[in-house]
């Protein structure tokens, strides 16, 4: 869900960008983090805890708490809070420690 | 290696006005920033500043960000990094940083660290569910991405970062069913914690969250509440549905960098958790590494840009360069700082300093 009337802040359309997220093509905004555009779509799962296998989100979205890792075009462990949305990304959920390939 | 007189990590509020009085005096500067923008937290921040005129008060926080890159356009011997990560901080004065996904090293005479904070967390059952959020989080997700982080919110926390949170969630059209505070009082300032209780919003003190429900995100929270002994107290349990809750248990300082180079580091509570010992200067027991900001303790962003001031200003002073205006400005932030701390919110950060000198003190014996 996106904010669409603010009082204090104004938020100009911007470009759409395509990215894909679990095989499916998806969108978000220019200016996007990963992060944010995947909540924007509703997305409140980011991976998978390496044992229990307990879904995860994210936390601080500020690139300190490592809570929202995920594989993002074939590279493990991005924080996608702070990662910027380029358009053709291939962005996975994470279920393992991270498998550099 | 790349050589320069100052790095300063961290291109927040007190990085930036660090960055300004130290190239006053005519030295290079380098600033290392994490993030893809300049200013740190102020970005998102839309409430206006308290204080004086001389601490921007009156002016919105993403403003004021805006303010302190101006005051450093006009410096041909600063150069400013984004997205790039400082990854080591050795004790000869190298660092080293990520920038562009290629490992690059760094040297100066001087460092500051202004590297900030981090949110603090809650143990509860399920703590870790999706749509669980600190307050900061929520903060940027609303207010930089315009991205609303559920429908239905509830706060724990009555600091001042909570009840603005609670303010801008209402802003942006979420509903906030309560804020929670374990403790017997608001902990933020009566002027918010007002504004948030005449929009309707109940502010449960002695209360707090004892699990989230959910089975794979949070549909809803069991409160409790708290006797004097912070005990629950038996059947006051209750149920609320939220898919939103929102953590504003304060922050602590983020001062990792500072214990690889072996700077020595003291546990203050009213500062915020550890926090590097430095002496007057702001100056570590590493005798070339500075810091200044939330990283040397948690106070209000006007604080930060004061300390930021002045640390630039004492940096100088170590290298041996001269500032124009050396002691009026010292002078001058001094007064502006401890203008900021005096009164009954600033007890705690003075009561936090008192006991940091003596771990300097400690430090040097």
């Amino acid at each position: 869900m996106r904010i669409d009337k603010h009082p204090i802040l104004e938020f100009p359309k911007r470009h759409v960008i395509f990215f894909m997220f679990e095989g499916k093509e998806v969108s978000g905004f220019e200016g996007d983090t990963i992060a944010s555009a995947l909540h924007a779509l509703d997305v409140k799962i980011f991976s998978y805890s390496t044992i229990n296998h307990r879904p995860r989100g994210f936390y601080c979205a500020i690139g300190n708490c490592a809570s929202c890792k995920m594989i993002v075009d074939g590279m493990p462990n991005v924080k996608t809070c702070i990662t910027p949305l380029i358009s053709g990304m291939v962005v996975e959920r994470q279920t393992n420690k991270g498998v550099i390939k | 290696m790349i050589e320069k007189d100052l790095i300063i990590i961290g291109g927040g509020p007190s990085g930036l006005c660090a960055a300004k009085t130290a190239l006053e005096a005519g030295i290079s500067v380098l600033i290392i920033e994490r993030n893809e923008h300049f200013g740190g937290q102020l970005v998102k921040q839309t409430h206006k500043f308290f204080g004086s005129k001389e601490q921007y008060a009156k002016t919105r926080g993403y403003d004021i960000a805006q303010k302190l890159l101006s005051d450093l356009s006009d410096f041909s011997n600063l150069t400013m990094l984004k997205g790039a990560t400082v990854v080591g901080l050795y004790s000869d004065n190298v660092v080293t940083a990520l920038v562009e996904n290629k490992y690059i090293r760094y040297h100066a005479n001087a460092i500051i660290v202004a590297t900030g904070a981090s949110e603090k967390f809650l143990a509860f059952e399920n703590n870790d569910l999706p749509g669980i959020y600190g307050a900061g989080a929520i903060q940027t997700l609303m207010n930089l991405y315009g991205v609303l982080p559920g429908n239905q919110v509830v706060m724990v926390g009555s600091g001042n970062i909570g009840l603005i949170v609670s303010y801008q969630l209402l802003q942006a059209g979420v509903k906030v069913k309560a804020i929670i505070e374990a403790s017997t009082k608001i902990g933020g300032y009566k002027v918010h914690a007002s504004k948030i209780a005449r929009l309707g919003v109940p502010i449960l003190t002695s209360t707090t969250v004892k699990k989230a429900i959910g089975e794979t995100e949070l549909k809803a929270i069991e409160i409790v509440s708290l006797d004097e002994n912070w005990k629950e107290i038996q059947g006051t349990s209750k149920v609320i549905e939220v898919d939103t809750l929102c953590i504003s248990v304060g922050l602590t300082p983020m001062h990792q960098f500072l214990s690889m180079v072996g700077a020595q580091t003291k546990y203050v509570q009213e500062l915020g958790g550890f926090v590097p010992v430095v002496n007057e200067h702001h100056q570590t027991s590493v005798n070339s590494i500075f810091v200044c900001g939330d990283a040397v303790g948690i106070e209000e962003a006007s604080s930060a840009m004061m300390e930021g001031y002045l640390t630039g200003l004492y940096v100088t002073e170590f290298l041996n360069v001269k500032h124009p205006g050396y002691l009026k400005e010292t002078a001058y932030y001094e007064k502006q700082l401890s203008m900021l701390r005096d009164g009954p919110f600033g007890t705690k950060t003075r009561v936090g300093l008192e006991k940091l000198k003596e771990g300097y003190l400690h430090a040097k014996s």
